[in-house]
């Protein structure tokens, strides 16, 4: 990693997310303006411009998924973002970039559902960005930065693991992080050649056979082949599992929590320790795939749980998923388009606590 | 009397036999569509934007770099290809059910752009691939399995005339409605549709050319009868004719 501009800027998580994009060398945006992720839009109408590259305010945002995924098709470095009901429209085309093994990085700054819900913070999109939200098999790798720094980083890294999969990649973040300005410290990475030829990449034929990409699959065993290759392909994704350990060693409860909620539980448990209260947090950064092998260590230890979400229930199926044959999780769901404050986790984490 | 060659498969067809039915007229499209990649020299860069459809293994027949679109989205997908790639030549092949129905907004957004891409669209009036269902060009009167009785303008509205409202966009450079059921009409064909690709190498923005195409199966018509109903039925409601041209060439 190089720290070309050593100088920490204060930005918007949207704004962080953006630059981030244009380090790791996205080359075409598209986008369609939905609150809370203007800042991307708006952002990139100029800097990817400026940077020589292609921006487009898309007619809806199943377009403007669709020019995503014609551009990744030609090995280009590109990307979209929208929020909760932009993403329901986009999951058409995120589907065939999975069928078609194409790598697209999509951005979902979640607000409050279902529905036209509010324009307020909220993690009710968890099923949608971790089940694949499209039709069909598929899976996508979905990251969830809790600042801006690691929106910025966790941005770079979608267009890795996207190009290093052939596959989507999700931001999921929120309101909170999108809207909240905090200082990064911007770096590019070294070695990168966002023009470097991919072997699939479609230029037009000259000199060789024609090369394809599509998701249609209709011989007799044909898609079953397709779909046990994409398995394998999620499979290995295992190897990108990330995740935040905030105290946990000596931890009697361990709160699981992804995100914005993440981070604001971490200021609970900081001052729950200065209580003496045996409390620890564990935040999955990759939510898709998720830490489950991490989970059930820990419940092997004797350690319990709770879940904290900013949504009725979601990811605590995950949790429950992994730790079920030992143990179960508490939960405790804010309510989406309430921001919720450390305070507010207090008591529910000491219930757990104290089972 | 010795043998001359008058006609070879050009190499950017595919030597096999295509999945269309007696009489369709994709595949003397596709055709169309080589010579003209040919003609202009532009085979080795092209990307083609496949669509749904009956067309949908435009692939298998002509040998270029392809990607697949979502049913309608192939302009989308084709902005994305040009976007990215410039300097290639971008080309969506699409039906009516595709284009003018679940496609409509990408279509029109598309060409309002004004990008530098070309569309071939392909008016059979009835959805080919599903079975024959009802369509925006589905003529008034027309039989579909889902207008049974036929067509009406009360219940269904009247069958859309996409070369005329493309033609009305400011950023079109070039659209044209065409037919390939005569000698006559498919020498007009290959000009329109030379002249539609040529736009994009110049760099004059959006070319369009609309194909009336019969489709045999669905129109429950042999062949030669469905080739004819191109003439009798279809070019009074869509009249051949070019509805913008930037190029200042003469028709
Ligand atoms: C989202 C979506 N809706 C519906 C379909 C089903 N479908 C496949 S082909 C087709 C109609 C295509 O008709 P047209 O574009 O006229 O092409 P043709 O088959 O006549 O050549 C439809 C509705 C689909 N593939 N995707
Ligand atoms: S169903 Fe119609 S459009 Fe499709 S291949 Fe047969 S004739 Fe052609």
């Amino acid at each position: 990693m190089t720290q070309q501009t050593p100088k920490r800027i204060f930005v918007k998580g949207n704004e962080a997310i953006a630059r981030g994009a244009l380090a790791a060398g996205c080359r075409c945006y598209f986008g369609y303006p939905i609150t809370p992720q203007n800042d991307i839009p708006e952002y990139m109408s100029k800097a990817i411009r400026d940077a020589g590259g292609q921006f487009v305010q898309a007619e809806s945002e199943i377009a403007a998924a669709n020019m995503v995924l014609g551009a990744t098709a030609c090995g280009i470095r590109a990307m979209t973002s929208s929020s909760s009901p932009g993403i329901s429209l986009k999951q058409e085309a995120i589907s065939y970039m999975a069928g078609s093994e194409l790598p697209g990085v999509i951005v979902d700054m979640v607000r409050g559902g279902p529905g036209l819900g509010d324009i307020g913070p909220s993690q009710g999109d968890y099923f949608q960005a971790t089940r694949g939200g499209g039709h069909g098999d598929y899976r996508l790798l979905v990251l969830a930065p809790a600042s801006g720094q690691e929106a910025y980083d966790l941005t770079i890294k979608a267009f890795d693991l996207a190009f290093k999969y052939r596959n989507p990649v999700m931001i999921l973040g929120d309101a909170i992080l999108g809207q909240m300005k905090e200082p990064i410290v911007p770096w590019v990475p070294d070695n990168l050649d966002p023009d470097e030829a991919a072997h699939w990449q479609l230029d037009g034929a000259a000199g060789r056979p024609p090369r394809l990409h599509k998701s249609l699959f209709l011989q007799e065993g044909e898609l079953a082949g397709q779909n046990i290759k994409l398995q394998k392909k999620y499979k290995a994704m295992e190897a990108e599992i990330d995740y935040e350990f905030f105290l946990v060693d000596d931890a009697d409860l361990v709160v699981v929590a992804f995100g914005s909620i993440g981070r604001i539980t971490k200021s609970t448990i900081r001052k729950l320790r200065a209580q003496g209260k045996k409390v620890g947090l564990i935040r999955p950064i990759t939510v898709y795939p998720f830490p489950s092998e991490v989970l059930k260590d820990l419940a092997t230890q004797g350690k319990r749980f709770l879940t904290i979400e900013h949504n009725m229930g979601q990811m605590v199926e995950d949790v429950r998923l992994a730790i079920r044959t030992i143990t179960d999780s508490d939960f405790y769901g804010c309510l989406p388009g309430n921001l919720p404050t450390p305070d507010d986790f207090e008591e529910p984490i000491l219930k757990a606590l104290e089972g | 009397m010795e043998e001359q060659l008058v006609y070879t498969r050009p190499d950017v067809v595919a030597d096999r036999a295509t999945h269309y039915c007696p009489g369709c007229h994709h595949g003397t499209i596709h055709k169309l569509v080589a010579e003209a990649l040919i003609d202009l020299g532009v085979v080795d860069k092209t990307i083609c934007i496949g669509s749904i459809g009956c067309s949908v293994f435009i692939y298998n027949y002509l040998n270029l770099d392809t990607v697949e679109a979502p049913h309608g989205r192939a302009p989308a997908v084709a902005t994305g290809v040009k976007r990215a790639r410039p300097d290639k030549f971008v080309f969506s092949y699409q039906g009516d059910g595709d284009l003018a129905s679940i496609g409509m907004a990408e279509i029109m957004h598309c060409a309002n752009r004004g990008e530098n891409v070309s569309v071939v669209f392909v008016n059979n009036t009835v959805y080919g691939m599903t079975g024959g269902q009802m369509a925006p060009t589905t003529l008034l009167g027309q039989k579909a399995t889902t207008c049974p009785a036929g067509r009406c303008e009360e219940l269904e509205g009247l069958p859309i005339r996409m070369a005329e409202i493309i033609g009305g966009l400011g950023a079109t450079a070039y659209s044209a409605r065409v037919a390939v059921d005569s000698i006559k009409h498919l020498k007009a064909a290959k000009k329109a549709l030379r002249k539609a690709f040529a736009c994009q190498v110049e760099n004059r923005g959006f070319g369009f050319v609309e194909f009336l195409a019969a489709c045999p199966t669905n129109w429950k018509m042999t062949p030669i009868q469905a080739n004819e109903r191109v003439a009798s039925e279809m070019i009074p409601h869509f009249p051949l004719g070019t509805f913008k041209d930037t190029t200042g060439e003469e028709q």
